[in-house]
C-alpha cells in the first residue's frame, strides 16, 4: 500500500482525536479511514476491516428519508463531495449494523490539497437526539 | 554522489566555542553528482561558505528549498553564484495556496527585511514550484513531497541508478500519532525515505523537550531513530540541531538515543563539514 498524501494523514490524526464520527474517503469513494466514534455507527472496527471499497461500505447504512424511502446514492453528502467536489449537508435516517434506526446530520466536504490536488472527501456525522 | 553538510543547525544560527564540532550555521547541504551537477539543499547560513568554495567556472546550480522559514533561507543572498552574471541559478521550492515561489521569496529579499531585491541579483534566475512531483536535474532524479511541518514544506528524495538519499530537515511525523511509528501507509515522509542509503533527518529535540513543543514541526531523536528504522534507511544522519544544544549535549542526546532504540543501521551525527560519498 503506498503512503497516503500528507493532507490525508493529517486529517486522520485530527479524526483520531475528535469525538464525532468521521469518515475519510479517497477520490473514488473508497473508505480510507474511520475513527472510533464512527466504528460505533458502522459496527466495524477499523483495525479489523482496514480500508473498504466504496461499494462495500456505502451499502452498510441503508439511508432512508423521513418517510422511509431509500435515498439514492447521488443524494448522499459524501457522494456529492467526491463526485462534484462540493460541500454538502443532509438530514436523514440510517440503519447501522446494530439494526437501530438513527436520525443523523451529515456534513461532507472535498479535500483539496496544495496545487489543486483532489485527495478525496471527509464526512462528519452528528446523531440527532431522539 | 558526494554529500556535504555546510550547515546543520535548526531555527537560529548559533556560532561559538561550544558549537564548534557540530557547527553553528543553519541548514545547507550540497549534493554533487558524478557528471558535475550541483544541488544545494536549503539556503541557511551555511550556504555562504559553500558559495565561497565553488569554482569560478560554475555554469549552473540548483537550490532546492524545503520551505521558506528563515533558517532555511537567510543565507540565500550571500550565495556567491547569485552575484555572477550569466550563472544559471534554479531555485526550487513550494508555493503557498495564494502566492507563487518568487513572490514568497520576495517578501524576504526586499526592504525593510533586506536591502537587495531579487531583481538586483546578477545571475540568471529561474524559479520552479514543487509540491508532489518528480523532476530530472542533470544526472539526478529528484522527488519532492509535502511532509508534516508548519506552512507548506517538502522533503526531497534524490537518487541515481547507484544511490539514493532523503533530506527531511524539518519534519514531525509523530504529530498526532499516539502510537508512532504508525504503519508505513500512514507515516509522513515514508515514500521519500524508503530504503535510502542515507537519511538526513530532523532530530531537534530530546524526548522531554518534545513533550512541550508538539506541533512545532520537529522530531525528537527517538522519533527520528524510529522513523529511520520504519523506512529501512541504511544510514541515518541526525540533523537540524536545536540552537540551545551545545556539542556536549548533542553527543549525549545521540548516544542516549542509540542506546534506547538500538538501531540496526549506523548513525552518523550531522556535523558541519561532514562529507559522505555514496554509490
Amino acid at each position: 500500500m503506498p503512503q497516503q498524501e500528507i493532507e490525508v494523514i493529517l486529517a486522520r490524526h485530527l479524526a483520531e482525536h475528535l469525538a464525532m464520527p468521521i469518515f475519510i474517503v479517497n477520490p473514488t469513494g473508497d473508505l480510507l479511514y474511520y475513527n472510533e466514534p464512527a466504528e460505533v455507527v458502522l459496527g466495524f472496527h477499523f483495525d479489523e476491516t482496514g480500508p473498504m471499497p466504496a461499494k462495500e461500505w456505502a451499502t452498510v447504512f441503508q439511508p432512508v428519508d423521513p418517510s422511509g424511502q431509500p435515498l439514492l446514492p447521488d443524494d448522499l453528502p459524501l457522494v456529492i463531495a467526491t463526485t462534484h467536489r462540493y460541500p454538502a449537508h443532509k438530514n436523514f435516517w440510517i440503519k447501522g449494523m446494530d439494526g437501530a434506526l438513527r436520525q443523523i446530520e451529515v456534513t461532507a466536504f472535498p479535500l483539496i490539497g496544495q496545487a489543486d490536488r483532489f485527495l478525496g472527501a471527509i464526512a462528519i456525522f452528528w446523531e440527532v437526539p431522539a | 554522489m558526494k554529500v556535504t553538510l555546510w550547515g546543520t543547525r535548526g531555527s537560529l544560527a548559533s556560532p561559538g566555542p561550544d558549537t564548534v564540532r557540530y557547527g553553528g550555521n543553519t541548514s545547507c547541504v550540497s549534493v554533487e553528482g558524478p557528471e558535475g551537477t550541483l544541488l544545494v539543499l536549503d539556503a541557511g547560513t551555511g550556504i555562504r561558505v559553500l558559495g565561497k568554495s565553488i569554482s569560478s567556472g560554475l555554469k549552473s546550480v540548483h537550490i532546492l528549498l524545503t520551505h521558506l522559514h528563515m533558517d532555511h533561507l537567510q543565507g540565500l543572498p550571500f550565495f556567491e553564484p547569485l552575484r555572477i552574471p550569466g550563472v544559471e541559478v534554479h531555485i526550487w521550492g513550494p508555493a503557498s495556496t495564494t502566492q507563487n515561489l518568487e513572490a514568497r521569496l520576495m517578501r524576504y529579499l526586499s526592504p525593510p527585511l533586506f536591502p537587495v531585491r531579487v531583481r538586483d541579483l546578477l545571475s540568471e534566475l529561474h524559479f520552479h514550484e514543487v509540491s508532489a512531483n518528480t523532476m530530472r536535474i542533470g544526472e539526478f532524479c529528484v522527488t519532492a513531497q509535502l511532509i508534516i511541518h508548519p506552512n507548506p514544506t517538502v522533503g526531497y528524495r534524490i537518487w541515481t541508478s547507484h544511490a539514493a538519499i532523503a533530506y527531511l530537515p524539518d519534519h514531525e511525523p509523530a504529530l498526532g500519532a499516539d502510537d508512532f511509528p504508525h504503519s508505513k501507509e500512514w507515516t509522513s515522509g515514508y515514500a521519500l525515505a524508503q530504503g535510502v542509503d542515507v537519511l538526513i533527518h530532523d532530530s531537534q529535540y530530546t524526548t522531554d523537550e518534545y513533550q512541550t513543543r508538539r506541533g512545532f514541526g520537529h522530531s525528537s531523536i527517538i522519533h527520528t531513530l524510529l522513523f529511520a528504522g520504519l523506512v529501512g534507511a541504511k544510514e541515518l544522519v541526525p540533523f537540524h540541531h536545536d540552537p540551545a544544544h551545545n556539542d556536549d549535549v548533542l553527543d549525549q542526546l545521540i548516544t542516549q538515543g542509540i542506546e534506547a532504540v538500538q538501531p540496526s543501521f549506523p548513525v552518523t551525527p550531522g556535523k558541519e563539514g561532514l562529507t559522505i560519498n555514496i554509490g
